[in-house]
């Protein structure tokens, strides 16, 4: 009986575990400068970003750009919830992810009957909604934004993270991320292969808003102020940037996309003026290169642990 | 009574009729042939069947059960699946994906069990995996299954693609164009093949063909389109001696 105690899933835990607890020794001992610390929680919460934004583009082939916007809409829920009402983190942070789903439903419903271009407009269009809309209201400071104090520590952000990416992982190699995936593939044969491509569009959909919008409180906790212009619609394309470069479809990738992205943006820090030039030509070199992203379509998996047998099963994609 | 009845079907495009009053029949267990020149509206007949397109007017009846008006999936686990004309399979996907999400619609697990990998999870795509593995093997693709489907051969491709359509268990299989791009020793092969799964599924299957040998060889009965209007029906042999289908396939006798 396979279960999913098996050695692959332990070697990968192991891995996660050390990589946590290397990092929180360095942070406890003081050893870890500040900068280092900031970038690393970024990366946690790029990762969240870009794994998700994958789950919608990459993995279901609905193109949308308005990720910022769901990333909004869980930062202001979620400072409202621990900073306005002093509620606690966690339910902040959960009461974000959700508003965000929530919008995530409200957007996708209509507007997954777009393809391609028009979808990528119609989310640009929602994104720039909802940051006209914290911008006008005064509750949450306008223009200025509003400050708030900075509760995620590395524990939080690196535990979220990991929790994210193994529930989105999970999701895309069962039959239901096979189904996002058919669609990717060919929407019409999906859908006469039995499968219902609306509800899963708007699954993926919801799905993705909704670790967005974690990924929004997790950065509105911890980053002392949060602002509208914070999420315009360039944070949307730099996380765009982030999944194409790691490879569309590619859970794996999205991560490394994450990682590269933001660590290129602080060794990059001290030229902030060719910072912008240096990361379009780094994805202009891509395109020409390996259009596909780092990874394409293939996920790094650690699926040589395993016996032939699980090899099928676990090494999806 | 019959497995599929459709009664006085039409569609129309605008103001173009492309199909109009169509009368079928099919039993159970009958192998049926649809023909006709190139635009008659054979195709239009099958996206109509499962659900691509809407009717303009007319019933579809299945099982006794009205089909038109449902999404084309709703009538996938109604039990008609189908192939395509152009091949449409998840090309980038591996073989056996592509017959996994087949067996999707009657997937055991939940969305639960899939993100918290619960025991039923691991269950659900053992069995998959397992009925997957069978069905390729009658297909004689089961060592290719890791394959990526774009990389198979022309032939098989098309085999895969009628795999994939059982795999979504149905009781009225249809075929459009499935010896299409074939040479004859491949069509020869396909007919055989169509017979056996026959047999072997229990399936009634209506299949579009442009190739005369395989159409005669295999369809028990057939329907002639042309213009969007039954021209003719019955057996192979009749058929190829109706004059109007002569005249559909060869234009009209010089007297």
């Amino acid at each position: 009986m396979r279960n999913w105690f098996n050695r692959q899933n332990i070697v990968a835990l192991l891995g996660i575990v050390l990589l946590y607890g290397v990092i929180q020794g360095l942070i406890v001992m003081d050893i870890m400068p500040p900068f280092y610390k900031l970038t690393l929680i970024l990366i946690c919460i790029y990762i969240i970003l870009s794994t998700s934004l994958n789950l919608i583009n990459g993995v279901t082939g609905q193109f949308s750009i308005g990720h910022a916007g769901f990333m909004a809409v869980g930062a202001y829920i979620s400072a409202i919830v621990t900073a306005i009402q002093h509620g606690p983190l966690l339910l902040g942070l959960l009461a974000g992810a959700v508003a965000a789903a929530l919008a995530g439903l409200v957007v996708g419903l209509p507007t997954l009957r777009l393809k391609g271009d028009y979808l990528a407009i119609a989310t640009l269009g929602f994104g720039e909604i909802v940051r006209i809309v914290f911008l006008n209201t005064e509750y949450v400071g306008g223009a200025a934004g509003f400050t708030l104090p900075s509760k995620i520590t590395w524990t939080w952000a690196f535990g979220l993270m990991a929790l994210s990416v193994i529930l989105m992982k999970n999701f895309v190699s069962s039959t239901h991320g096979r189904a996002c995936i058919s669609i990717r593939e060919n929407e019409i044969a999906a859908e006469s292969m039995g499968v219902n491509t609306t509800k899963y569009k708007v699954m993926a959909f919801t799905m993705g808003a909704f670790f967005a919008g974690l990924a929004g409180g997790i950065y509105a906790n911890y980053m002392y102020i949060i602002q509208p212009m914070t999420f315009s619609f360039l944070k949307s394309f730099d996380i765009l940037v982030m999944v194409v470069l790691g490879g569309l479809g590619s859970m794996t990738g999205g991560i490394l996309g994450a990682i590269v992205m933001t660590m290129a943006s602080a060794l990059l820090a001290s030229v902030p003026e060719w910072r912008l030039v240096i990361t379009a030509v780094l994805l202009i070199a891509m395109m020409l290169f390996k259009p596909t992203g780092i990874l394409g379509t293939k996920e790094f998996s650690l699926s040589f642990l395993g016996k032939k047998g699980e090899k099928n099963a676990t090494s999806k994609n | 009574m019959p497995l599929l009845k459709i009664d006085n079907l039409s569609k129309s495009f605008g103001g173009l009729k492309a199909v109009s009053g169509l009368n079928i029949e099919i039993n159970e267990g009958e192998l049926i042939g649809l023909i006709g020149p190139n635009g008659a509206g054979k195709t239009t007949v099958f996206n109509l069947l499962t659900g691509v397109y809407d009717k303009t007017e007319g019933k579809i009846m299945f099982q006794d059960k009205e089909v038109s008006g449902l999404k084309p999936y709703q009538v996938t686990h109604r039990g008609m699946a189908r192939t395509f004309q152009n091949i449409r399979l998840f090309s980038d996907l591996s073989v056996i994906d592509n017959v996994k999400i087949a067996y999707h619609q009657r997937s055991s697990y939940s969305l639960t069990s899939a993100l918290l990998r619960l025991p039923k999870y691991y269950q659900g795509e053992d069995e998959m995996h397992r009925k997957a593995m069978s069905l390729l093997k009658i297909f004689n693709l089961d060592d290719k299954a890791e394959e990526t489907a774009k990389n198979l051969p022309y032939g098989e491709q098309r085999r895969l693609e009628i795999a994939r359509a059982l795999g979504t268990e149905p009781k009225l299989l249809l075929l459009d164009e499935p010896a299409a791009g074939m040479n004859p020793q491949e069509t020869h092969d396909l007919m055989n093949l169509i017979r056996w799964i026959r047999e072997q599924f229990k399936l009634t299957i209506l299949l579009i063909e442009h190739d005369m040998s395989l159409v005669m060889g295999v369809c028990e009965r057939i329907y002639v389109l042309d213009y969007g209007m039954i021209i003719a029906k019955g057996a192979p042999d009749e058929i190829k001696s109706n004059p109007k289908v002569i005249e559909a396939y060869l234009g009209e006798e010089v007297v």
